[in-house]
This record gives structure tokens, sequence and C-alpha cells, in this order.
């Protein structure tokens, strides 16, 4: 299969590196729009929503992404990442901007400061996955196209999937989790989408 | 199904440093700021009275900021915000976590409250990062809970060549580390005045169970990307960057360093055009009583 590329502008992409050679799937850093080239899938990691979203302008990495989105590019978002992938978002900041395409709206730092953060485990496609939620965002709503993959207990959505996009509030990358990714790897598969620029 | 959640477990007070890789982490003294620092791409801020310039230039204690100082950069921001506390000052660091700050910096820029001991950092919620300037340091820092760690290097002086030696120098004491024997890292652990769990765990991994990122003397685009090089996981810019000429220019330059520290390509264009940099102070002109990096142990 082809590489599927990680976003590695900031954050924690290291850990999606080394989870996706834990699966035995090629990887392949994503820090110019040429990288894009040949890849089947996109990881978008844990990282600050606003410094990844500046610097993929900066690195005229937006607009590339934002139409291989559009040609159903299978991409998949961590925290802010899940951010990234929003088509609406509250609480960013005044100039703040995402690549868009889950119709949902995100909420951004949901939980409160860093104390508020917390591990868990919790149900992911009817699966039990560990969980890190890290100044997490959450996902207030839904469009009708977009399926419901993870809840907390007090029914609070944070994993969603629409299409090709998989987007989660969580950090598997960080506990040792790979279900996920395994997920995500089964959809870059199905897609069979090869990006050419 | 039943949710547990577990909150403050070290995996989540490592985990938010582990989301700040790669970044940039801006001394800010205002709310304005700390908006100015957002804006330009920092990926936190630290909440402080005074740079550590200015502290060296007026001398006197410093301590811990105002609750009314950093309540106004809290929220002023969407990104995390650190303070500062006095190293072995655990009250001035029960009142940051009062104040739901993200991180606290047990930090050598102020004046320390005790010379013997540290923080018992596993008391708290909130995360802390510590300063080392050495393997040892930072492994006794980790052992007493710092959830991050940072090379000290020399605050306030604009000058990068004591960043550039605690880098290295942790940096080589890990590589040392990994050659070692199992049986040589008895003796290590006793050299390195850390626990022997924790220098096996070292010398297994080649690295630090926490991030690790570097600060004193950052002040261009150039610092920081060497910074990266040398490998560190981000940098810290103090005084660098609201003592300098054109703030707002400038830190969005170093933040832009920090992500392409490899491609000099783009260091040259990130170094074009941004006004004056800080004065600075060469370290070799300080006497020693005024280095910071020598507080803590």
């Amino acid at each position: 299969m082809l590489p599927i590329g990680v976003l590695c502008l900031q954050g924690d992409f290291r850990e999606h590196l080394a989870t996706l050679s834990s699966l035995g799937v090629a990887s392949k850093v994503v820090k110019k729009p040429e990288h894009l080239v040949g890849i089947s899938g996109l990881i978008i990691p844990g990282g600050e929503s606003t410094v990844i979203d500046k610097l993929s302008k900066i690195y005229e990495l937006r607009e590339p992404i934002r139409n291989l989105i559009r040609e159903g590019l299978p991409v998949f978002g961590t925290c802010a990442g899940l951010i990234m992938l929003a088509n609406n978002l509250i609480d960013g900041t005044s100039t703040q901007e995402t690549f868009g395409g889950l119709d949902i709206t995100v909420q951004r730092n949901a939980f409160g400061s860093q104390v508020d953060s917390f591990e868990s485990e919790l149900e992911f496609a009817g699966e039990s996955v560990k969980a890190a939620f890290i100044r997490a965002p959450i996902v207030v709503s839904v469009g009708p196209e977009t399926q419901v993959l993870s809840k907390l207990a007090d029914d609070r959505v944070v994993a969603v999937r629409q299409g090709n996009l998989l987007g989660i509030s969580f950090h598997p990358e960080v506990t040792g989790e790979t279900k996920v990714h395994e997920y995500f790897v089964r959809m870059c598969k199905t897609a069979n989408f090869t990006a050419t620029n | 199904m039943s949710e547990i959640k577990n909150s403050s477990t070290p995996l989540v007070k490592r985990g938010l440093a582990e989301m700040l890789k790669g970044g940039v982490i801006m001394d800010v003294v205002t709310a304005d700021q700390a908006k100015i620092a957002e804006d330009a791409g920092a990926v936190a801020v630290m909440a402080l009275e005074r740079v550590p310039a200015d502290i060296r230039a007026q001398g006197g204690v410093a301590r811990m900021s105002d609750p009314d100082l950093i309540d106004g950069i809290i929220s002023a921001v969407s990104i995390p915000v650190m303070a500062k506390a006095r190293i072995g000052h655990f009250v001035e660091a029960q009142i940051l976590q009062s104040l739901k700050v993200d991180y606290i910096d047990e930090s050598e820029v102020l004046s320390p409250a005790d010379y013997v001991n540290h923080i018992d950092k596993w008391n708290f919620d909130v995360p802390f990062v510590c300063g080392a300037t050495n393997l040892g340091e930072a492994l006794r820092r980790i052992t007493e809970g710092a959830a991050m760690i940072r090379s000290k290097g020399e605050a306030g002086t604009g000058d990068v060549s004591e960043a550039t030696k605690h880098i290295r120098t942790i940096l080589g004491e890990i590589r040392a580390l990994s050659a070692k024997s199992e049986d040589e890292l008895y003796v290590a652990a006793k050299e390195l005045q850390a626990p022997i769990e924790l220098v096996r765990e070292v010398a297994r991994t080649g690295k630090l169970p926490v991030v690790l990122f570097t600060a004193g003397g950052v002040a261009t685009p150039a610092d920081a990307a060497m910074m990266m090089q040398l490998g560190a996981d981000g940098v810290f810019v103090g005084s660098g960057i609201f003592k300098s000429g054109n703030p707002a220019a400038r830190a969005a330059a170093i933040v832009k360093a920090t992500t392409s520290f490899d491609d000099p390509d783009v260091l040259a264009s990130a170094s074009r055009g941004l006004g004056e940099a800080m004065v600075g102070i060469n370290v070799s002109d300080l006497p020693a009583p005024h280095r910071l990096a020598e507080r803590g142990w």
C-alpha cells in the first residue's frame, strides 16, 4: 500500500509516525506541498490548532489539503487534527481557519484547563480503546451525514466519521493504542486513493 | 459501559508537553503581549511580571506574578498558559494551580525560596516544567515529578552559548549512558545522583521519559533552529522577543524557524528584515553570582 502522510508542522507527529510503523504501515513526513504527492491518506496530529493552521498557510499546504479532502483523500485528525477538519469552530481565535470537510461544530478546550485533562477507556466503533484527552475539544453538533463513533458517558461526542474523514477528540497515539489507526488504515485501503497534485 | 476518568496521571501531565513539541513558548508580561504571541504562532505563553532581562537589570527578589496579571493573560488567549514559581516555593505553586494555569515552571529565573529542596511535584494536579544543566539534574527533577524538562541556558542574556552547552551536555550524557553495559549503570546512577530505574529507562530508550525543550538566550531564528538541530523538542524564548525591535515579526520568524529548522533556505528568508535583535549581554561578562543557571541542583 502507498504511504500514509503525517502532517509534521507542529505537535505529536512523531507518535503518529511510530504508531504507523508499529503496524507495519509505510508513512511519509508532510511539511511541504510536494510531499502530498503519492500518499494514500493523511494524519493531522495533536498539537496547537492555531499554530498548525498558521503554519499550513505559511507553507502553502492549506489549499492543496482542502482540495485533496474534496477529491476524497482519507484524512484522520486527532485533537487539534479534529479541529482542523471541522467546518465550524467555537472558541477559535479571530483569524483561525480550518481545512474543513466534516459537517460538525467543534468547541476548543471544551473540558477546561490542563488540570481537567484525563485518560479513560471508551468505546470506539464497537471496540474498547485507551484514550487520553488533553485540553481536548468536543463535537457539539453533527450534520445528517456524520456518523458518531464514540461518546463519553454523558453523551458528549468525541469521535466522528463522514465519508473518508475521521476525527477524534483524544490521543490514541500517546497511550500505545493502535485500534483507531488500524481502523484508519482500513479506510485508506478501501478508498484506494492516490494523491496527485 | 461505565466510564472511569483518571485525571493528573503522568501520561496526562506529560501528554500536554508532547502536544507542544516543535513549538515556541514565549515569555509575556501583559495580555496584549500574549495576544501578539498567540497571533504570531506561539504554542503556549509564559506569564510573568518581568522578562529575565529586566529581572537581571533591575535586581531585587523576583517572585511569582500577581494573580490578576495571570488571570488577564489566561482570559486573553486560547493557547496554554504557563507561569513561574520560585524553586522550592510550594505555596506559590499551590496558588498557581488554583489559578488554573496549564503548566508551572519551577524556575531559576526567580529567586529560589529553598536552597535545599525543590517542590514535590507529585503532590500537584497541574504539571511542572523544570530547568536542568545536565542529565543528573534533569533526572532528579523528573524523580520529583517534573513532566517536562527545559535546558536552562542563561536567561535574559540573548547569548545562546549556555543553552548550547546545556542541551549538548544533556543529550551527550544520554548517548554515553546508552553505550554502557547493564552492570555499569549502577555506578552511572550513583554519579548522576538519580534512581537506578530511571537511569536504566533512559539508557534503554536513549531519551528522557519526558519532553525536552531548550531555553535561556535564544534571540534569533537561527538560534532556535540550532537548538532544534541539536535535538531539542522545542524552544522557550524569553526576553528575545519583546526586548527586540519588532516583536510580532521576530516571534513569527522564530516560529517558522523552529518548524523548518533543517531547511537553510527557509531559515534565510525567516531571518530577513526583523529589525534589531535584543542587545544582550555576553555570559562571559557576567560575574558568577549573577548566573541564574547555577540556581537549582
